[in-house]
């Protein structure tokens, strides 16, 4: 394991900018997720470290060792992809089996038929083991390939949202699976998703990407807590975060434009009247659609709420966040 | 898979079906009628009314394979019984065995040259093609239209060039020049072929192995290849169907050593009178390598044209 160092890399594809100056430190041992929507650099960002890009300027060092020049092989990474990728020629087997068998590996019989049992049996697909790839479900294919990646012990290892094709049941087993895995290896991940929720409950890092650029980067609960942008601050919580006019509820301090506010900077029962428009049953909790003075902002409340669509609750901002016209966090 | 939407219904089965085998018939017409005349005697090959029915005979095939001169009556019997069937058959002609025909050389010739292109045209044509498909190569379209312009006019219109160029390298009448000539016919094809096929398989399986230790190379070799099986199979076909079927050159550039079957063929009319048997029956065995290649890589075949519109 290794830590994983970028240093001011800028990548674009043509005229297009995909990564625009970004540093950033993947502590050994950590688990950094990366968050942004498609098109924010996530995955190039990824490619990068792996090898299957090159920066157009800036440097990307493993465990302090200068990565430029150097392909994918050498640079002993273990990758995820977002599409299965496993070899549709092969079976489970061989497809778990093929890094070990590398080059790079060489890794003696024995050695890999232990491994590829080990992580056959945490991954539960030991009964697949003999199937040809292309014979598996959505979610066994990508538990192969998350597979392929684990029998090996890389200095890091990437993953492209690698449980955004699983339904819900699946997607939720897997993130604690991995979670597991990481912790008991003392591994490093680089981990990109979307999904907040993975981001929430596997990070010990959150990088917010925006348009090539890391807009902020700390522990999870700092990019909750603590946002620098409006931008940064809609990346997590859900529900979203509601941005509003600044003076909305008031006086605002100077240079404000925005107050932002997630449902527990809403005090309810006292301030100032709204609306219920609706309200959301979810069964863990229950959700709240308010409309305050033509704005419509989205609450959570006791599950069992006796309010009712057409119902007067009153609302007060508590500690909210003010952005300046640009976005950026002022308060 | 998915192949149509909607079922179709039983009218619609039953007109493909007359279609098709419809379509079969009479492709399959011809083919049969020189099957059967391979095995008939001279006379009935020539019968008025065709004969349909008739009792079959390896005439043709013992003329195919041998050369026979004639010999008077007398000496025939001074030579005593005939000592093999086919000695036999030809006795009845008041002929000998010399030796055997030229048939099985030019046969061999036609194997040689035909296989050793396809060869080489789906070898190269595979490393083009994945160069083609997967790397930043300067001029690439150009490049590609270029290649395929060499199939915008009917090769033999190059013959009289070739021809004088041949003769220059001591080319003319090889093995090797034939199979050169033959690659350079269908590289352009194979190379667009293959394209194709190469750029139906995603990048993400290359980029796996990459990171799971192999180089580029590797990755090719053990990724990229198995999967392009299907392409290069179809891709071969092709290529077989062309050299070994090509006349047109074969006539013009061969004449003794790599001499092939095809321009061979007609010549045995000329020895004997016309022998329709022997000339259906050399046309017999030169169909047979190439539909044994064909069914043998039918599946890949099929899935090879089919291969794009159906999801994998």
């Amino acid at each position: 394991m290794a830590e994983v160092l970028l240093q001011n890399v800028s990548k674009s594809f043509g005229r297009q900018t995909a990564l625009e100056d970004v540093s950033l430190t993947v502590p050994d041992g950590s688990f950094v997720v990366l968050l942004g929507p498609t098109g924010a650099g996530k995955t190039t960002l990824l490619r990068m470290v792996s090898g299957l890009d090159t920066p157009n300027s800036g440097e990307v060092f493993i465990a302090g060792r200068s990565m430029r020049g150097l392909p994918p092989a050498e640079r002993n990474v273990a990758m995820v992809f977002q599409q299965y990728s496993l070899y549709p020629h092969l079976t489970v087997r061989e497809n778990m089996e093929f890094p070990l068998k590398s080059p790079l590996l060489r890794t003696p019989k024995a050695e890999i038929a232990r491994k590829v049992a080990e992580v056959a049996e945490i991954l539960q697909i030991s009964h697949k083991l003999d199937n040809k790839a292309t014979a598996l479900s959505g979610g066994e294919m990508q538990r192969v390939s998350i597979g392929r990646a684990l029998v090996r012990s890389p200095s890091v290892y990437l993953m492209d949202e690698p449980l955004s094709s699983l339904d819900a049941k699946l997607r939720a087993d897997l993130r604690i699976e991995l979670k597991n895995i990481q912790a008991n290896l003392g591994a490093t991940f680089l981990y990109v998703t979307h999904d907040q929720i993975e981001a929430m409950t596997m990070a010990t890092h959150v990088g917010v990407l925006d348009h090539g650029r890391l807009v902020q980067f700390g522990t999870p609960r700092e990019i909750y807590e603590q946002p620098v942008s409006i931008y940064a601050a809609g990346r997590l919580g859900q529900p979203h975060i509601n941005i509003l006019p600044a003076d909305l509820f008031g006086p605002a301090p100077s240079g404000a434009a925005y107050i932002g506010m997630r449902p527990e900077q809403i005090l309810q029962g006292e301030g100032q009247d709204s609306l219920v428009k609706r309200v959301e049953h979810l069964g863990d909790q229950t959700r709240l659609h308010l409309a305050f003075r033509n704005h419509d902002l989205t609450t959570v409340i006791d599950a069992h709420t006796p309010l009712r669509a057409g119902d007067i609750v009153k609302i007060q901002p508590l500690k909210p966040f003010y952005f300046d016209a640009a976005g950026a966090r002022i308060v | 898979m998915s192949y149509s939407i909607t079922e179709p219904s039983n009218r619609q089965k039953w007109f493909a079906g007359i279609l098709v085998v419809g379509y079969a018939l009479l492709t399959l017409l011809p083919l049969a009628w020189i099957i059967a005349t391979g095995f008939k005697t001279p006379a009935d090959a020539i019968a008025y009314p065709p004969k349909v029915i008739f009792s079959p005979s390896l005439e043709g095939y013992v003329n195919l394979f041998t050369s026979r001169s004639r010999v008077t009556p007398e000496d025939l019997a001074a030579l005593g019984p005939p000592t093999t069937w086919y000695d036999a058959i030809v006795r009845q002609y008041d002929m000998v065995i010399n030796g055997p025909s030229r048939y099985g050389e030019r046969f061999m010739n036609s194997v040689i040259i035909g296989f050793g292109s396809t060869f080489l045209s789906v070898f190269l044509g595979t490393i083009a093609a994945y160069a083609f498909s997967r790397f930043k190569v300067p001029l690439k379209d150009d490049l590609l239209f270029f290649i395929l312009s060499t199939r915008m006019m009917p090769p033999i219109a190059v013959a009289i060039p070739i021809f004088l160029m041949y003769r220059q390298l001591g080319l003319s009448d090889t093995h090797l020049g034939m199979i050169l000539l033959y690659t350079a016919v269908n590289l352009s094809l194979s190379v667009w072929l293959l394209k194709g096929f190469i750029d139906e398989i995603p990048i993400e399986y290359e980029e796996a192995a990459l990171i799971d230790g192999y180089t580029r190379f590797q990755a090719f070799y053990k990724v990229v290849l198995p999967q392009a099986a299907t392409g290069i199979a179809s891709t071969a076909i092709f290529c077989l169907i062309f050299s070994w079927n090509e006349y047109a050159f074969a006539v013009l550039l061969t004449s003794g050593t790599a001499q092939t079957a095809p321009p061979f063929i007609p010549t045995i009319i000329g020895s004997g009178g016309k022998d329709w048997p022997a000339v259906a029956a050399g046309a017999t065995l030169f169909l047979l390598p190439i539909m044994i290649f064909t069914i043998l890589l039918r599946k890949h075949l099929l899935r090879g044209i089919t291969f794009g519109a159906v999801r994998k």
